[in-house]
Order: C-alpha cells, then structure tokens, then sequence
C-alpha cells in the first residue's frame, strides 16, 4: 500500500518539476487526485461498518464490538496519515516520522499509563461499586 | 592565534574549505515547525482522551451515553468532515497546478462543509444543554462536552484561518508564501480529521456500548 | 467609582479598592521601594533618552541574541523576587519554630510558598534556560539566526506576560495558597474562592504558551539550519542537550495547558473533571500535572548538563570524553522522563505493582545521568585544567548533584518515600538538584558565554565570591532541612511548635543569607565588571580557547553572526579550524538577508496581559474586546509579507573590517 502512495507522489512531484517548478514548496510530497479519492473512499467505508456494527447491534457482545470498533479506528488513522498527510519516511529527513512515533509513543503512554494508574488507585482507595456496597453492608 | 591572517596552508588541507562564499539559503523550516506544533496539539487531544477513559463512565445518576447520543447525527457529521477532507485534498492538487480560481472554489467548498460540521455540533451541544445534560452535571458530561467541544473550537478556527487565506489567495495570488500556508492548513485540517476518528470511536461509539 | 453598583460589577468585575492590600505593611513598604525604583529607572531612561534605542533595538528586535540577553534579563530580575519570597520563609520559620508566632500569618505565608515556588520554576529557571538556548544554539550551529525570528520574540513577551501577571498579583489582590502545582480539590472554587489560583492559571497558560512556540522554534533551527557538513553526531554537546530539552518542551507543556484549561473550567465553568463531586477526581489533575511536571525537571536540568559538558571540555582543553555515550544518555533520558511521573504521588495509594514499576523506572534514570558524571571527570582526567570561575561552578555542580542525585535514588525507593513524601527532606533534595544542577549550570553559562556577548570577562573576583557564597550557601541551608525531614518535618507549615527544633531553622536562615550574599556578589560582579570592561576587554572573540563555532565570530557578534556561512568537518568545529590553520576571510563579503524588526510580538503580548487581568478579574467586557484584538491583530500580522531586508555588502565590509583592526591591535 505504501509503496504505491510513494510511486504515485513521486510521480506527482516530478510532474509538478516539469510543469511550473519555480513556485512549488520545497520538501513537501505532494498528492493526486488517485490518492485522494483511494483515501477517501476507505476512510469511508473504514467509517461506515463501525457505524453499522455499534447502530445495529451486529456482534451482540459489547467487549468484542469495542475491540473491533478500536481496530477499524487505528485502520482509518493509518489511511488518513498515509493518503491525506502524506507521511513517508523520507519527508523532511525522516523527521515528521519520527516526530510522530514520539508523539504517538507519548500518547499510549498517557492515556494507559493514566488508565492504568487511577484504575489501581480507584481499585485500592475506593471499594464502591455497587457490588462492593452490598458485600461492605452490614 | 589562528584567527589571524594566516594564509599559508600546508598541501594536505588546502582542499578543505571553513566557508561558503556563496549563500544557500536554508529550507524553509515551516513545514516540519507546523507539524511540531501539530504533534502538540496531539498531546492536548492524548489529555482530554485520557482524561475522558478515567471519567466518562461517572455518570453521577445522571444520563448516559446511551440516552443521549444520536449516533446519525454523528454519522452525518463524520460524513461533513471527510467531504471537506477530500475537497481540500482537491483544493492542494488545484494549487500545484497554479489554478488559482479553481482553488479558491474547492477551499470555498471545504469551508462550506466545515461550517455545517460546526452548525450540526452546536445543535447537538444545543439539545443536549436543553434536556438538561448540560457539562455541569457530571463528570462524564464535562469531559464530553469539553472533548469534543475542543475538537469543534479546532474546526472553527481552521474555517477563520481558511477564510483569511481566501482573502489572502485572492489577492496576492498562489505566490510561495501563500501555498506554504495553504500546506499548513492542509495538515492542520486532515489532523483534526484524525482527531475526529478517535472522537467518534471513543467518545459516540464506543460510549453508546453497554 | 460608578453609582450604579451593576455598572461596576460589569466593567471591573470583582476588582474592588478591597483588593489592594493597604492593610499589609510588607506589601506597602515593597510597593513603594518597588515604585521608586521604578519611578527612578524611568527617569534615567528619558533623561538618556533610552527609550528609542531601547524600543528599536531590544523590544521590538528579532534577533536571537538580543532576545536572549532579554530572557537572561527578565530571569534575574525575577530571581530577585523569588529569592526574596525564600528570605521571609527562612527567616519566618527561625523566629517561629520556638514557640513564636512569627510576623507572617499562614494565608500570607502560604502565598509566599506558592509563588516562590512558581516564579522560581516558571519565570527564572525556564527563562535562563531558554534565554542561554536562544543565545547559543543559533551560533553554535553556524546559522544566523531561529528558524522563525517572529515567533521568537513573540514566545519572549508570552513569558514576559505571564511574569507580568504573577507580579501584579502582590500588588492587586492576592496569589495562590496552595503550593506551586495548585492541586484540586484545594485549588478548586470551593476552597479558593479567590482570584489566587486564576492568577496562577492565566500567568501558566500565557507563559506556557510562549515556551511552547520557543520549544517548536529550536527544535526546528537545530534540525534545519545547521551548517554544512555538521551532522547530527557532529553537533556541539549543548545543542544536543538542547534538542533534548525542547523535544521535552514540545512534548509537556501541552499537558500543562490542558490540564490547566480543565482546571480553569471546573473553576469559570463549574465542570467537574477534578471536584470531589458528581464523578470527579482530583487525582486526575495529580497524575496528569506530574506527568507534564517530571518532563519538566529534565528540562531545566538537560540544557545546564549542555553547559556543563561545554565547559569541562574547554576548560580542560581536551575533547569532551564519550562524547557519543553523552549523546545517548541524553536521549535515554528524554524518554525514560515520561515514564517516572508517579513518583511523585507513590503515596496516593496505586498499589504494589503501579509504585515497584515507577520506582523501578526512577532509578533506572539515574543511570544515564551518572554515566555522564564520569564523562566529566574522564574529561577533566590528564587535561590542563583552568580553574576560571565557570569550571569552579561546574566542580561545584559536580559534587554537589550528585548528593542531591543520591537522595533522589533514595526517594524513588516506595517504602521510604512513604516516610519521606511532602517532608522537608523533599524539600532539601529537589533544592539540591535545582541549585547545585540548574542555578550552578546557568551562573556558569551565563559566565562562559558573557565575554561573546558583550565584549568583555566578568570580573572573576567577584564570580569567585559569588560561587562560594552560593556553595556555602546552599550546604548551611539545606543540609539542615534533610536533617529535619528525616525527624520528621513536613513541609509549607509557617510555624513548628518544637522548639528543640529550632536552631536548624536558624541554621538554615543563616545558610539563605549566605546566598543572599552569593547573589549580591553577582549583582557586584556585573557593576564592577561593567566599570573595568577597558581591562577585562577581549578582542580576538575566542577568550577561553573555545572549542564550538561560537567563538569563531567577533564578540559580540554582528547581528548576522557570521560573514559567511561556516563548514564543518570535525566535532568541535572551532578548535579544528585552529588546528588545521583557518584563516579569517577578509574579502569577498556579500549583501545578507536578515529578517526585519516588529512590534506585533510586544503587542501580543501586552494584550494578553490585559486579557489574562480581565479574565482574572471577571471584567468580561474588556476581556472579550481584548481576546477579540488578539486575533485581529495576528491576522493582521499574517497580511504583512515584507518582513525581510538585505544587509548591504559594504556594511558587511565595514563591520568586518573593523573586526580585522580590533584584532590586529590586540596582537
């Protein structure tokens, strides 16, 4: 997949050489009108069956719906940087990659590192759920 | 001292020059500065998320997700969003050809889509207010609101910033300073289409779940 | 004011005659030295006539040095204050530690703390560290100035305008009491009602976001406009040090901003992310605060071990020894410091396996950091060692961190910081690692890179006697304090009622006069060297025997650094140079492209100021009319395409030439 993006931004990009070079900006990869429309169509349907699964109630179990739903999300995250922000390795120097494997790094880290935290405070400090309620009750 | 005017260089080194007399000027740094910014801005969104996953599910015997949310409305908000992503992407291919009239329509056309993006959000923020589920009633209200609130201030300002680049295009042309900002908002405009994704993942779809 | 009490409350919202403490004599006195000198400084500005010069030249400048020099500046001026807030709590705490009450009451102490606390870390440290960034890198790396000289001096009146804020609010109103990170519920609207806590907030967010567009900013100088032939391994260690830093700036102060924009809204809005009610959790704000606020320790420290490593190795006139292990313990640590944050909070009650695992983390950092240790004194082995007053404050950090290191190990141990948490041992051990690794590295930094920006040594007589109060100093002030932690003193309390306790508070007032003495000494130094710049004046741009490019160019240096763009071949770039017999071109010059002057960054951030006042004030009128003139005054500024102008080649000429005779009379 990513290697026919590369093959159509490079293309693109010696197109836009050929025709009015002077003006471009440079080091930034550009698009096509196949790229786009690839992109959008797959952030569509990657959309529509999560959508569907969640409004019509298809798998039945909640837990597994959840874990499919986070899949097509991470799917649709990867086209959307693929075909809309045109990440490559090679642009900028590999920088904006590594920037966003940071980032993204630092975002699991937040958000699990945070879960995983006050899940263990709420566990240890906090013995009120309704289950646990019923069990501390006299 | 070195520093001083002491031409005579032995043979081996004479090859090996300390300065360039002609100027190359530098890369522009814009593009890699914005997405700095941009992966920020990410960290801001990783907060609210996270702080949303701790608090969503405190209710306070209030309503629920599964009371409130109507899920075509957020469908069709999701489909506003990536229409003014692919007429943008349409508005940059514009721009490289330099066909400026024809990129200001697309651009027109994203910020079209974006301010219905915005208008459905304030209904849903409207009608929810109206029914009482207001961002003071509990945790998991405030986080919602405050969430995806935060999304739609993004959205706003990049119809703001839009605009002003309309007006800019429309004056002084697709001239280099004017397609490196268009660039900028590019990136900053299929970001917030990222953010979007983890919204209505998160936030709708997976809050509607039992 | 106005007779009709609406009217008011609209216009001035809750700012009433009430708020200006006429009743507190400290304040009255302050305010009126404060206003005097003010007063006499701005009587000598006009009678100078300084003020042209001083708007065209340093407020409205672009140039990264000039800016540098101001956050230098803005960062003195403010450890003044904040060093003050430190006189009156150890001086408090000796007079009422035997029983006594003491002159300041606990809701004025606890303003003090805080804003001790806050200035200290925002508005002197962060400053210093981004001013002597500013300063460096740009020359370091062979450019001739920040990848967006705008953006530059707009992040410098952001922070300026959050310093502006904090000090308003010992004149107008009130500070936070409760403690420099403002936890919930505390910090909530139930228990500061006041404008304390949105003093707080305005003055974080509008500085943070200054820190943010300065982090951005260098991040993207380092990575694109270094000079030719410098590749990443080839970089000067400071730089290193400083991408690190500003990797880790880029990386929090969103965290801040957010987290503060939560707190903000349970507080304006009556959200509840971390109130006690209807489903909040103000551990939230705790967990997510620290894990903006451990990056941030590394943020003030990284830059100062740049320093560190700059001035082991020119001092000791070698090359800087493991100069790659250097680079990878630096980017260890960039990582490894998102992973520590709990400890901070073992004590809120995670469990076992959250407090091992943030324990294990914690010390596994320190790992990195002691490597770098003996990098330094691998470096110092077998050199010619000067001991000029920057290596003296390096051998000073030298022992003196890695004490403060190795009561943070201790502290990373869970069980032990059961004991220890929120003790005064706490409180020893960061003001260990802060003074003796941040304040020692800048006082250093500022003393290494003074003679490059302005033309002359400071005085090492009197860095010596600043130095050695400083070290003194700090030993007589804090030693008692870890004493006293581990007796079991709990720290922000205006009065101990044991009074066998006492004369180690004594002690440690006596240890804060002898760095009042440290920083006066300073203040000396800089009158005295100011006054003997004839005799202290270097012309060759190279006092030290330099190593990094930096003092390849005139000091100072022209406003665009170098005639022509330098080629690097070898780590310390300067010293290869000398080694394989560069010589200075004299001919040649050509006309070069600089980026123009703009007032737009002072207004910014004087409108923010006005806004972050209104919005602290509740005055909605004037906050959403100064809101609304922010964005029209940065659209504005986007209309502007002009912003560059050539310096032409025979100024150039001039300028170098005149650098050629300075040279030629010195040799």
């Amino acid at each position: 997949m990513s290697s026919a993006t590369r093959a159509n931004s490079a293309a693109d990009a010696a197109q836009t050489k050929d025709g009015h070079g002077h003006d471009s900006v440079e080091g930034e990869p550009h698009g096509s009108v196949r790229g786009y429309v690839t992109g959008f169509v797959l952030s569509a349907i990657l959309t529509a069956i999560p959508f569907w699964l969640v409004m019509g109630d298809v798998i039945g179990n909640a837990r597994i719906t959840g874990f499919v739903v986070m899949a097509f999300a991470m799917v649709q995250v990867v086209v959307h940087m693929i075909y809309f922000l045109h990440m490559d390795t090679r642009s900028e120097g590999g920088w904006t990659v590594l920037a966003l494997i940071f980032t993204a790094t630092l975002v699991v880290i937040t958000l699990v590192g945070s879960l995983w935290v006050m899940h263990h405070l709420n566990a240890n400090m906090m013995p009120m759920s309704a289950e646990d309620m019923k069990q501390h009750m006299p | 001292m070195a520093t001083q005017a002491d031409t005579a260089t032995s043979g081996e080194e004479e090859a090996l020059r300390f300065y360039e007399t002609e100027d190359h000027p530098h890369a522009p740094a814009t593009l890699i500065g914005f997405w700095l910014y941009l992966m920020s801005d990410c960290l801001i969104f990783a907060v609210l998320f996270a702080t949303h996953a701790v608090v969503g599910r405190n209710y306070a015997a209030g309503p629920s997700p599964a009371d409130l949310f109507d899920l075509k409305l957020v469908a069709l908000n999701t489909a506003m969003l990536l229409f003014s992503s692919i007429t943008y992407g349409f508005a940059m291919l514009e721009m490289q050809k330099d066909r400026r009239a024809a990129t200001l329509l697309w651009l027109g056309l994203t910020g079209l889509f974006g301010i219905v993006f915005v208008c459905l959000e304030i209904y849903e923020f409207a009608h929810l207010i109206h029914e009482g589920a207001t961002p003071q009633r509990s945790a998991f209200l405030s986080s919602f609101f405050v969430l995806v609130g935060t999304h739609g201030l993004h959205v706003s300002l990049g119809i703001v910033w839009l605009a002003v680049l309309m007006i800019q295009v429309g004056v002084r042309g697709l001239e280099v300073d004017n397609k490196r900002r268009l660039m900028c908002l590019s990136m900053f405009w299929h970001f917030l289409d990222v953010i979007w994704i983890g919204v209505f993942t998160f936030v709708y779809l997976m809050g509607t779940l039992k | 004011m106005f007779s009709n009490p609406d009217l008011q409350t609209l216009v001035f919202g809750r700012l009433t005659w009430d708020a200006i403490p006429l009743h507190d004599p400290i304040l009255i006195v302050t305010f009126a030295m404060v206003a005097l000198g003010g007063a006499a400084l701005l009587g000598i500005m006009t009678y100078f006539r300084w003020w042209g010069p001083l708007w065209r030249d340093w407020l409205t400048s672009v140039d990264h040095k000039k800016i540098g020099i101001m956050y230098i500046v803005m960062a003195l001026v403010m450890l003044l204050r904040g060093f003050s807030d430190a006189l009156l709590m150890r001086s408090q705490q000796a007079l009422a530690s035997g029983g006594g009450e003491g002159y300041l009451p606990p809701h004025h102490y606890d303003q003090i703390f805080t804003a001790h606390g806050v200035i200290m870390i925002f508005f002197v440290a962060m400053p210093l560290v981004t001013g002597l960034m500013n300063y460096v890198i740009p020359l370091q790396i062979g450019a001739r100035d920040v990848a967006f000289p705008f953006l530059n001096n707009l992040s410098f009146w952001m922070t300026a305008s959050g310093a502006a804020t904090v000090m308003a609010s010992l004149f107008v109103g009130e500070f936070a009491r409760t403690g420099w990170l403002a936890m919930p519920p505390l910090s909530g609207a139930d228990s500061s009602p006041g404008v304390g806590v949105d003093y707080y907030i305005w003055a974080l967010q509008i500085a943070g976001v200054g820190t943010l567009l300065s982090g951005i900013n260098l991040i993207a100088t380092i990575v694109k406009m270094r000079a030719p032939g410098m590749t990443m391994m080839k970089l000067p260690i400071f730089v290193w040090s400083s991408l690190c830093t500003n990797v880790l700036i880029v990386a929090a102060f969103p965290i801040l901003t957010a987290v503060l924009a939560l707190l903000s809204l349970d507080r304006y809005v009556g959200t509840h992310f971390f109130t006690n009610d209807l489903g909040g959790n103000p551990m939230m704000y705790v967990n997510l605060i620290w894990i903006w606020g451990h990056p941030e320790v590394y943020i003030l420290i990284l830059p100062a071990f740049g320093v560190f490593s700059e001035i082991v190795s020119t001092y000791s006139s070698k090359r800087l020894f493991g100069y790659a292990s250097m680079v990878y313990a630096l980017v260890v640590i960039t990582i490894l410091a998102y992973l520590v944050w709990l400890h901070h909070f073992f004590t809120m009650g995670s469990g076992a396996s959250v407090n091992s695992f943030f324990g294990i983390t914690t010390m596994i950092i320190s790992i990195p950091t002691g490597a770098k240790i003996f990098n330094w004194l691998f470096t110092m082995y077998r050199g010619r060692i000067r001991f000029e007053v920057p290596m003296l404050w390096t051998l000073g950090f030298m022992v003196t961190f890695v004490i403060g290191g190795m009561t943070g190990v201790l502290l990373a141990v869970p069980p032990a910081d059961f004991v220890l948490h929120n003790s005064l041992f706490l409180v020893a051990h960061f003001h260990n690692v802060i003074i003796g690794g941040v304040v020692f590295g800048m006082f250093a930094g500022i003393t290494y890179w003074f003679p490059k920006a302005f033309g002359y040594k400071l005085d090492p007589f009197w860095g010596k006697m600043s130095f050695w109060f400083w070290l003194t100093g700090f030993y007589v002030a804090f030693m008692p304090l870890y004493l006293l932690g581990l007796m079991g003193v709990t720290r922000r309390l205006n009065r101990i009622e044991d009074p066998s306790l006492q004369i180690w508070f004594v002690v440690a007032a006596i240890g804060s006069v002898l760095i009042l003495l440290g920083i006066l000494s300073f203040i000396v130094q800089l009158v005295v060297s100011y006054r003997r710049r004839d005799e202290l004046r270097d012309l060759t741009g190279d006092p030290w025997g330099g190593r990094t490019l930096e003092w390849s160019t005139a000091s100072p240096p022209p406003d665009y650094n170098f005639a022509f763009t330098p080629v690097i071949h070898d780590h310390d770039a300067w010293s290869d140079m000398k080694r394989r017999g560069y010589s200075r071109p004299l001919t040649g010059f050509k006309a070069i492209h600089m980026p123009r002057n703009t007032a737009t960054g002072v207004i910014l951030g004087g409108l923010s100021t006005v806004f972050s006042f209104a919005m602290i004030w509740y005055m909605w009128p004037l906050a959403a009319v100064s809101f609304v003139a922010i964005l029209v005054v940065s659209i504005a500024h986007t209309f502007n395409y002009d912003r560059d102008f050539d310096i032409p080649a025979d100024a150039v000429v001039r300028a170098e030439g005149e650098r050629t005779r300075l040279m030629a009379r010195q040799a």
